[in-house]
């Protein structure tokens, strides 16, 4: 091939990188405040991994029960995160995200109706109330398609008012981004290639917002696709940026098991919303046995009373399988790891007899034809197999919750899954949609008054040499490493070692392994030339993924609780002491470093929606002594 | 429970290309994408193919699977006799970029073309009331995952491209019908304009486009003809003809 590399230089007031729910709400936020805005996405526009979420986006709109509020909302999210939250954006997303919702359908989007013609709410699990606005089972299929329109929308607009659709918002679909760069310690750009024939491509830009989404390719068995190789995540690093607790991973507790080619994919939770239960391989309910101390008076002890609740949820008490999902993945884990598994190291989730099969199809669509056309499997008829799959990473980039503004990074923003403290120590379902939107907007605003007070600087000439050096070195190399294979060995080591119950043995063997393959990646050679070629686009991919597991193990080895993502089977229990401290990474060239931070109190106003009893199962006797922080 | 097959895929880029034969293994339950993947992994590291969710829920991994416009990824692979061997080519309708990978940006263009959906100018956030119903009809387009499986197996551009211009495709024809039935959309003249200016009666409802769909949309059935007998109704209804020009009606109700 020609040695000659083209290159294309792009002058923009803010980079977004990502095409999820995320990304975009930051480019719409980003337009209205008046900047030109590029949106960089790894796919082709309209494919990012936000289109997978099923069950809905959680909002306190109180259209189902009137109950409802955005306090009850904050009280459901710090339990479900294990008070491991920042209550900042846990406060910020409960108030802000009923307005996100109501504004999507003015962009266009069409909800399920309730009997008023309101927007329909759905029960889903460690949500008190029905909360989640939802589409069927294809919610973020409706989201990301609704913001898509919103930018043609926009460029529409600006072709009419400045006689060119792009001259605001440009989408450069299927483009890695290799480096955020960096010039007088604040960003200046970002560098990157084009998928389709490898052209190099800059943008100088004095704010970039990261919408990179989650790590899920690091593991072996799990929910994400290809792109979910912890891009920004590893950019923020490289950047001088940290990582906040990346030892919490959320092994959604049903994935597909079987056959083998589709293990791992997502089972939406609305199926136990809707009413689906779990058994053992003895028929046996078996989450009755699971429900922790801390939960005890929220959920049915008995089958009774769990069924009763689904026709009256004022007088009842939850089912047990609508714990949040930490719970539920490690009971399945335990009930296979005790034998009583269903054939292919799964159990059973059966909505076939609470629904007839009309209802099913209406109300669950999606899951009804992934069974039937991958695993040959009738769910109006039989039961599923299910068991956990990596599915969501709660660490993340360390924020301004109020800015989406990286610590330590001046000009780099960071928004949605890629970003950290919003969920604690676990997620619950479908906060992860309405993250995606109260952050994306508050990322795109944050940049934009980054940028009208901040004097752009210029990329210089050795950091674009640098970066172009960077992204030829796969073809000069003569090491003969595979990264295919690679990248296969490093998912044995995170899902054997890393996994959903980590001890400190495998952990430290992990971070050996890990930083073996590390210098192994030095010989990656690529077959080919740069003509869309996956392999060599991989192998960016995996130096993404490595600093990713690296800063999860080390994370996990420090941390000595179990706490909702992270369970460590010889620190079995949560330690209020560890409650108050985050994991924060860092980068210094040549290894992630953890360090420990202090979580920031809850102000009086937020410590005071709670019964000071809940907040005894997680404080210490000093915290709750002293209350919430006055501001 | 692994086996042997035949694949013959399409490899190549715009200048020129050939099918080439591999042999690979096949385990229980695999679909064509998973086989294509072992294939790359183990014996031609470039094979350029997209694919994002491996779930029938992206539309990204469109390709022709023994000539048939297909998701590899809703494939399996025991759809097909043991001793057959599967031909894998990129989507047809749209340029070759490498291997079965196609340039599809002729549908993001024609996306730009669609008028966006036109609220009413009070509607305030959260007061909408719609009822179930009537948001089902509409709904029923929203599945699209963009595959553009009909795009490609449309015969109004398939074999000839000079219809590009004027022809936005099932796809389109599909996203404006939504619009149209929109109960919060006060744009008037949709269907009208799906007529005059995105080719919609170069369309002679053939329901290929249908029969590929993978979201199972009734395109033809659902969107594509009760448009154009709204617009035929007006176009050959002398009285109503007469009466658009009279009062100089920009669209057909």
């Amino acid at each position: 091939m020609s040695e000659k590399i083209q290159m294309e230089r792009h002058n923009y007031d803010i980079v977004v990188i990502g095409a999820g729910g995320a990304g975009l709400r930051a480019a719409v936020e980003a337009r209205v405040a008046g900047l030109r805005v590029a949106i960089i996405c790894k796919s082709l526009f309209g494919k990012a991994h936000t289109v997978m979420a099923e069950g809905g986006v959680a909002a306190s709109m109180g259209n189902v029960n009137e109950n409802d509020n955005w306090q009850v909302h904050f009280r459901d999210t710090m339990r479900g995160g294990k008070f491991l939250n920042h209550y900042r954006m846990a406060e910020l997303h409960a108030k802000e995200a009923p307005d996100r919702v109501w504004e999507l359908e003015v962009w266009g989007a069409l909800f399920d109706r309730t009997g008023e013609g309101k927007i329909s709410q759905r029960n889903f699990g460690g949500h008190e109330y029905p909360r989640l606005a939802h589409v069927g089972d294809r919610t973020g299929l409706e989201l990301i398609r609704t913001m898509q329109q919103r930018i043609i929308a926009l460029q529409q607009q600006d072709a009419k008012d400045h006689g060119d659709a792009e001259s605001f918002i440009k989408v450069f679909a299927e483009v890695t981004v290799t480096e955020v760069l960096k010039e007088s310690g604040k960003v200046a750009g970002v560098y990157g290639y084009r998928r389709e024939n490898g052209v190099e491509v800059l943008f100088e830009a004095p704010a970039v917002i990261l919408a990179t989404g989650g790590v899920g390719k690091t593991f072996k068995i799990t929910s994400n696709s290809w792109e979910g190789t912890g891009d920004g995540h590893a950019l923020a690093l490289k950047a001088g940026g940290n990582l906040v607790d990346m030892e919490f991973l959320q092994f959604h507790p049903t994935g597909m098991v079987w056959p083998p080619s589709v293990r791992g994919i997502l089972v939406t939770e609305s199926v136990r919303g809707e009413g689906g239960v779990l058994t053992n391989n003895k028929g046996e309910r078996f989450m009755f046995k699971y429900i922790p101390d801390v939960f005890k008076d929220k959920y049915a002890d008995n089958e009774a009373e769990a069924d009763r609740w689904y026709l009256d949820q004022d007088n009842n008490r939850r089912p047990p399988e609508l714990l949040p999902r930490d719970e539920v993945a490690r009971a399945i884990n335990s009930e296979v790891k005790a034998g009583r598994g269903s054939e292919h190291g799964g159990v059973f989730l059966d909505v076939s007899k609470r629904l007839t099969a009309e209802v099913i199809k209406k109300r669950l669509p999606s899951m009804w034809h992934q069974f039937y056309e991958l695993a040959g499997v009738d769910i109006t008829k039989e039961a599923m197999e299910v068991g956990p799959t990596c599915h969501y990473v709660m660490g993340g980039v360390e924020v301004d919750p109020d800015t989406a503004a990286a610590v330590g990074v001046p000009g780099l923003f960071a928004a949605g899954e890629v970003a950290g403290g919003m969920h604690g120590s676990n997620r619950l379902g479908g906060n992860s949609l309405s993250d995606l939107l109260v952050f994306g907007r508050r990322a795109g605003a944050g940049a934009a008054s980054y940028v009208k007070q901040s004097q752009p600087v210029k990329v210089s000439e050795s950091a674009i040499k640098n970066a172009t050096e960077r992204i030829a070195s796969p073809f000069k190399r003569t090491g003969g490493e595979n990264p295919y294979s690679l990248h296969q060995e490093l998912q044995e080591i995170t899902h054997n070692l890393v996994g959903i119950i980590r001890t400190k043995t495998e952990l430290a063997d992990a971070i050996n392994k890990i930083a073996d393959i590390r210098k192994r990646i030095e010989n990656v050679t690529v077959s080919g030339d740069r003509l869309f070629n996956p392999g060599f686009h991989l192998s960016f991919d995996l130096d993404n993924m490595l600093l990713v597991a690296e800063s999860t193990a080390k994370s996990a080895i420090v941390r000595e609780e179990s706490r909702g993502g992270h369970t460590r089977d010889d620190f079995p229990v949560m330690d209020t002491k560890w409650r108050q401290i985050n994991n924060i990474s860092s980068f210094n060239g040549k290894e992630v470093v953890v360090k420990q931070q202090g979580l920031p109190p809850m102000p009086n106003e937020l410590f005071e929606l709670f019964d000071i009893h809940e907040l005894e199962k997680y404080m210490s006797k000093e915290e709750t002594a002293r209350g919430g922080v006055k501001l | 429970m692994s086996k042997k097959i035949n694949l013959r895929i399409w490899r190549g880029d715009v200048n020129s290309g050939k099918l080439e034969d591999v042999v690979v293994e096949a385990n229980e339950g695999e679909v064509v994408l998973d086989v294509i993947h072992r294939v790359q992994a183990t014996q031609m590291g470039d094979l350029a193919v997209r694919w994002n969710c491996k779930a029938g829920k992206c539309g990204s991994c469109s390709m022709e699977i023994n000539g048939k416009p297909r998701l590899a990824c809703m494939t399996q692979v025991a759809n097909f006799n043991e001793d057959e061997t599967i031909t894998i080519t990129p989507l047809r309708a749209f340029p070759v970029i490498k291997d079965l990978v196609t340039d599809v940006s002729f549908n993001y263009k024609k996306a730009m073309e669609i008028e966006a959906f036109s609220p009413p100018a009070d509607l305030k956030p959260g007061q909408a009331r719609m009822q179930q119903i009537d948001v089902e009809r509409s709904q029923e387009f929203r599945k699209c995952i963009e595959c553009f499986l009909c795009q490609d197996t449309c015969h109004v551009i398939r074999d000839h491209e000079e219809n590009k211009k004027s022809f936005a495709g099932p796809r389109f024809f599909i996203r404006i019908a939504e619009l149209d039935m929109h109960p919060l959309d006060m744009l008037k003249n949709r269907k009208k304009k799906a007529q005059e200016e995105h080719g919609l009666g170069m369309c002679n409802i053939t329901k290929c486009c249908t029969e590929v769909c993978p979201e199972h949309i009734k395109i033809t059935d659902n969107a594509i003809i009760p448009m154009k007998e709204r617009v035929v109704d007006v176009k050959y209804d002398p009285v109503r003809w007469l009466g658009s020009k009279i009062r100089k009606r920009e669209g057909i109700v």
